[in-house]
């Protein structure tokens, strides 16, 4: 099943998409990550319970935290960023300078994020 | 030959339902950033004073549902379940499923290639969708 895309493994991870090709990956792992856990925190506060407790104090732990606040904060800037592109098809021309744009309102938000989450966890 | 694209009718040019699916997932982008800074201003109006941690001012602008700050240091969690802000939990709510079960849709396609896999896909994600819409709202109305 699937695709035949004639590549190895290790021909594939060498493909040189630089920027572009990382937020495409990144944008799909965390689109992907947000749509299983709000699935299952959905569900979980739905049956609640003992199982629902336990799953959503899964979501307090701190590394989730962390993994989560990227899925979502990424996701959401990267979308802004394909949404203007695609809206005013002008901006494509300058995708590779919007990208480190991007990376610029990313980290400071995704560090100071994460520094507060670690101050909250570690700190006491 | 190249025939200039407002000659075309609609069709040609390609609106289809994919093609309408693909402006939605954007224009459903904007809608959420409307609803997540929406709830973010709530959260900094009614929380104000209150010494609100940065947690739950995430947890309220990614949906405003009054679970995510029932055991919290809020006081009075009164005007944080109006129906109001259950509205406004709603639309995002439905507004991230569609947008996020078509996402796992065009991840699948890339994947599954063949028209009866794409065909099932789709019928298995409009059922999920709607099961999911429909649990949403029954935690959001019933918390």
């Amino acid at each position: 099943m699937g695709l035949k895309r004639n590549v190895s493994l290790a021909t594939a991870l060498r493909y040189k998409g630089r920027g572009p090709m990382l937020t495409y990956v990144l944008h799909r792992i965390g689109g992907l990550g947000m749509a299983i856990f709000i699935t299952i925190h959905i569900l979980a506060s739905f049956v609640g319970g003992k199982g629902g407790v336990f799953v959503n104090s899964i979501y307090e732990n701190w590394l989730f935290q962390i993994f989560i606040f990227f899925c979502v904060l990424f996701h959401a800037i990267n979308g802004l960023r394909i949404t203007i592109e695609d809206l005013w098809p002008r901006m494509i021309e300058h995708q590779r300078e919007s990208i480190w744009v991007e990376w610029a309102v990313f980290l400071p938000l995704y560090g100071f994020a994460v520094y507060v989450i670690l101050q909250t966890a570690l700190g006491g | 030959m190249a025939s200039k694209s407002r000659n075309l009718s609609l069709a040609q040019r390609g609106l289809n339902f994919e093609m309408l699916m693909w402006i939605f997932t954007r224009l459903s982008a904007l809608a959420m950033y409307g609803f997540i800074l929406f709830a973010l201003i709530g959260a900094l109006i009614m929380g104000a004073r209150t010494q609100m941690n940065f947690a739950d001012v995430m947890r309220w602008a990614f949906t405003p549902n009054v679970t995510h700050v029932q055991d919290t240091n809020v006081p009075d969690t009164a005007p944080w379940s109006s129906p109001f802000w259950k509205l406004a939990a709603s639309g995002l709510l439905l507004v991230a499923i569609a947008h996020g079960v078509h996402g796992l849709v065009v991840i699948a396609d890339d994947y599954l290639v063949t028209p009866r896999a794409r065909q099932i896909v789709r019928i298995i994600s409009i059922i999920f969708m709607l099961t999911m819409m429909v649990i949403s709202l029954y935690v959001i109305w019933t918390s």
